[in-house]
Parts: structure tokens; sequence; C-alpha cells
């Protein structure tokens, strides 16, 4: 294994995600590594001119697909895809970022390439000739290394633990990749995509606020989201309150809902049962408001106040506002 | 209509993790099994696509016999009959899926159901690894579903909205939570289950192509700041996520 390594470069309506750049800077630093190839894939509608961006994350040679029928996704083929360019370019390694997309597709193409499968990494290092990857399980209450034994891998990488750091500037050549799809590649494919506008999701955020039981009632998470409209931030919910139908299940943060690794977590009102610590203990900066100094949320929390959220949170959100300028 | 589901027998989302003495596997000793959240979501779907369109709903897990008390749970709910596949040996998610995509293919079911992922190992994988083995379409995280003129239309949760999502039939689906509210067992369903088949094939061991090295325990936290215990301290923590932090 590390003969060559394929990233693939997740975009959306034909821009790239952090992710794609992430992907590919650590593809970048592995291929250093391990003395392999890299090249970069990015597949869509339109992606011809926005492919030598990557360049700047360190791909040096970057292959589109250009199809209108992969405007939007399609698992079947995009897998196809991916594999048929794996296979053609003789990559042993694939990378995909853990994303709602990559999920889905990373699988499909590990089948397809027959290759040993390693999914949502958070760190992967090269060692004796072959690549170890660090993976949380038990939605992170304990974390496994692997290695691949087989002759290919496919990994995918978890959002926002990868640094990309900033574009250096370089632009990397631009080829077609030599793909022919017919109609019998799209078994599933996407129709219609409903973006819900306005904050962003859980596991992409840079910053979370979180509520809990201890806002006692639905009606009170405007505190919660006009802490978080005031950081650009997501809103999270407990296990607690989604079950109880306060807020929606795409929200929740935990063992049964989401994993999620920000740099900042601000969780209120949350005593913090187990499965949720799993869910968020790995976030690089963790806040919590909660009344009883005892919840086990303070066990994680970097900082803390041990006090009522009816108070805390609406003075937290104008000393934010002052900071900011808003 | 013939509805296959997945299911897997994990430990519950209280479970504190220990690492076994073999440094690879968790220790199993005091743990709850249940059957997994997300496969509770499918089964619900299952049962509920039989009720709609007619058919039979057939339960499938792979592993020891302790899983067997999570297909009678799928049977008290309402499942036709189930497969066990006996093996309790240590797999990937490659030969996991490779044992049930075969025991599938003779099954040649219209609609497969697993849950979104296995809370133990989170991979998140069956759905994909399955479908591509049996060279079918598949959708992930469903949070809606409906058939229409043969096709099966769902919608899949991504990040900060939804796809909707058209799939030939026979498809492999994976539930999310959100996409319906699984029933209880009733007393009647419960009773029922004891006379329903359990049928127990034995499943080839499967080769490991990802090799656990090693288990741990994410490093703990260094012990917090509690900056204060009321509006006085707001002023005090901002400063510190901004300047120590830096996080803001």
């Amino acid at each position: 294994m590390g003969k060559k390594i394929l990233t693939f470069a997740e975009q959306r309506d034909n821009a790239f995600k952090k992710s794609a750049f992430e992907v590919t800077k650590l593809g970048r630093t592995l291929a250093d590594q391990s003395g392999a190839e890299l090249v970069a894939l990015v597949l869509g509608g339109s992606v011809e001119k926005i492919a030598s961006e990557l360049g700047g994350y360190g791909a040096t040679r970057v292959l589109t697909v250009e199809d209108q029928r992969l405007e939007r996704y399609s698992t079947t083929a995009y897998a196809a895809v991916v594999a048929e360019v794996a296979r053609s370019e003789g990559a042993d390694t694939v990378l995909i970022p853990a994303s709602a997309l990559g999920k889905d597709l990373a699988p499909r193409v590990a089948v397809k390439l027959s290759a040993g499968l390693a999914v949502d990494c958070t760190a992967l290092r090269f060692e004796n000739g072959g690549f170890v990857a660090t993976r949380p399980i038990y939605a992170g209450k304990a974390l496994i290394e692997v290695r691949v034994k087989s002759a290919a891998a496919v990994f995918t990488l978890r959002p926002n633990v990868f640094t990309a750091g900033v574009a250096d500037g370089k632009k990397a050549s631009v080829e077609k990749a030599p793909v022919t799809l017919s109609d019998d590649h799209f078994g599933a494919r996407v129709l219609e995509v409903q973006v819900q506008t306005g904050r962003p999701d859980v596991t992409e955020a840079e910053i979370i606020v979180s509520g809990g039981r201890g806002l006692k009632s639905p009606d009170n998470f405007h505190l919660i989201e006009s802490l978080a409209d005031v950081l650009g931030a997501a809103v999270g919910s407990s296990r607690a309150v989604v079950d109880a139908g306060w807020r929606p299940h795409d929200e929740q943060v935990g063992q049964t809902g989401k994993t999620v690794s920000p740099s900042l977590y601000i969780a209120c009102g949350i005593s913090g049962a187990v499965q949720h610590l799993a869910g968020m203990s790995s976030s690089k900066v963790i806040v919590a408001i909660n009344k009883d100094k005892d919840a086990p949320i303070f066990q994680v929390a970097d900082y803390g106040i041990a006090g009522d959220v009816f108070d805390i949170l609406p003075a937290l959100t104008d000393e934010f506002k002052k900071l900011l300028g808003k | 209509m013939k509805i296959v589901v997945c299911v897997n027998h994990v430990p519950d989302t209280e479970t504190k993790v220990k690492v076994g003495s073999d440094g690879k596997t968790v220790d199993r000793q005091g743990i709850n099994y249940i059957l997994n959240p997300y496969d509770e979501f499918a089964v619900e779907e299952a049962l509920r696509m039989k009720e709609k369109h007619g058919g039979e709903v057939i339960a499938m897990s792979l592993g020891g016999d302790a899983h067997k008390e999570t297909l009678r749970k799928v049977l008290a709910m309402g499942a036709d009959k189930a497969v066990l596949l006996k093996d309790d040996t240590m797999r990937d998610s490659m030969g996991v899926a490779r044992t049930l995509s075969d025991a599938l293919k003779e099954m040649s079911p219209d609609v497969i159901w697993v849950g979104k992922q296995s809370i133990d190992y989170d991979n998140a994988a069956m759905a994909g690894l399955i479908a591509e083995m049996l060279n079918i379409p598949s959708v992930s995280v469903v949070v809606k579903e409906e058939i229409r003129d043969g096709k099966i239309v769902c919608e899949r949760e991504i990040e900060g909205g939804h796809e909707i999502v058209e799939s030939k039939l026979p498809a492999v689906l994976a539930a999310q939570k959100g996409l319906n509210e699984p029933r209880y067992p009733s007393l009647k369903g419960i009773m029922a289950a004891k006379s329903k088949p359990i049928e127990e094939r034995i499943a080839a061991k499967a080769e490991i192509a990802v090799e656990v090295l090693q288990m741990r325990k994410p490093e703990p936290k260094k012990p917090g700041k509690v900056v204060g215990s009321d509006v006085g301290a707001v002023r005090e923590l901002v400063r510190l996520l901004h300047e120590e932090a830096k996080v803001v």
C-alpha cells in the first residue's frame, strides 16, 4: 500500500466543501510520508473551473469528471466513477470525507475495489509500509487503531479534525478523466435538494450552542438560538429534548445523534448523560452552563458557569455582541 | 412484498465502555445489550410497509446465541420470522456485509432495511456494502419513504438539509431517527413471538481485511475552570474564550 493516493474532493453547487481541502491536504502529507503519488478527483455538473483550487492544498494533479447528471449526488453513479478512476490510475488508497455524501459513497467504492474500509478516521499515519488509522467507536467512548491488511484501502476522514490550513496559491494541473456513464449507473439519484436556510449543521459548525432539559420548555430555546446566531453557530440538542419533541432530531448530539468536533461547544442546561458526553467530548473547547455544579458535564468542560441558564444566556449573548461588534 | 430487516445486538447507550483484557475489544462483563436503536426505526418502517403493501417481514441477524433475544424482540414487534446467521467471531464491516449479502441473495427481497449505523462500531456502512455486493441501489440516512410507481422515493438527511432520492427496487434502505416512532411490543405480540420460528444457519468465518491493533479510552480531560455561578462571571468567561482559548 502507498503507491498512489486518490483523494475525493467533495463539492456542493460547484463549490468545494471545506472537507475537500482537508482531505487533499492530508493526502499530500501521507503521499510525502510514504513516497506515494497523489491525485485528486472532483466530480459534478460544472467543476472544471474550480478544480485547480486544490493546488493550494497540495494537489499537483486534479482529475475531473463533468456530467450534468452528476450535478446532484447518485450513490450508484458516483461509486462507479470513483472506482473506475481509482482502477485506471492504479490508486491503492482512496481518501473520502466522512460527510453525508462520503459515508454513503465510501462503502460502495471499497466493495468495487475489494479494498478494506476504515471510516470516520480522526488520525491516519504511514507505518511499516501501510497506513494505520485511528477511529472513535461507541460515539467516542473508545478509540481503535486499525491497519488495513488488504492490498487496497478506503478511508473516510471526519470533517473538522484534519486541518487544511490556508491555500498557498499554487495551482494544480487539471485533466479530464475518461469515464463513460450510462443511464444504468443511476439506479438511485437525487431529484431535489431541500436546503434549510440559516444556521450551519452541527457536523460542520465551528461553534455549537446546545440546549437540554434545563431550558424547561421548547419556548425557551430562543435563548439558545439568539446566542447561536450572534456566534454564527449551529444549534444542538440533547436526546432528552429531542425525544420530548421539543427540537428536531437532526440537532441531536450524542450516541444516538451526531458526533461532533467543533472548536467550541457550549452546553446549556445539559447535565451530561454518558451518551451525550460521548458525542461531544472531542470538541476542542467545551463550556458548560448548568445550575447543578455537580452535573457530569462539568467533568468534560474546559470552562463552566454553575448558574441558571435563564440568567446567564441573555448576558452571554449581550457580551458576545459587544465583543464581536454586533 | 418481501422485506428483510437486518438487526444488530449492541451495548445500550448507558454503557461505560471498558477495554477488555485483549486490549482490542470491549470488556463485555456487566453490559446490557439491546436491539440497536437505529434498527428499531428500520423494523418499524418494515412493518409499516407490510401493513400498507402486504407481504412479509423477515428479521435477520449475524452473531451468537445472544442475538436471539434481539430477534425475539423484533418478532414481538410484528416480524413474521427470523433468521440467525450464527457466528460469534470478530469480523470487520466488510465481513459482516459479505455474510448478510450472501444470505440475502438467496432470499431475494424487494426491500432490505438496516439501521443507519450500529451504535457500537459506528461504521454506518452496512447499506452501501450490502447494496454494492448485491449490485442494487441504496439510500442511507432515510427519514421518510414512499413507494411510487414501482420505485421508492426517500428523503435522506444531509448537512443542513434533505435530499429527495428516487431509487429503483429492490434497494437497501438505512433508517435514521425521525423516520417513525417505533412501536412497543404488545403483550399479544410477545406471546405470539414465542411460537414464531428463528431459523439458525451456521455462517462461514470471514477474512479480516481491517485488523484492530489496539483499543483505548480517550485521554481524560483536565479539570476545567468554573468561572463563577452568576451573571457576574459572564464577562470573564467571554474574555477567557477570546484571549485564552482563542475560539471566538
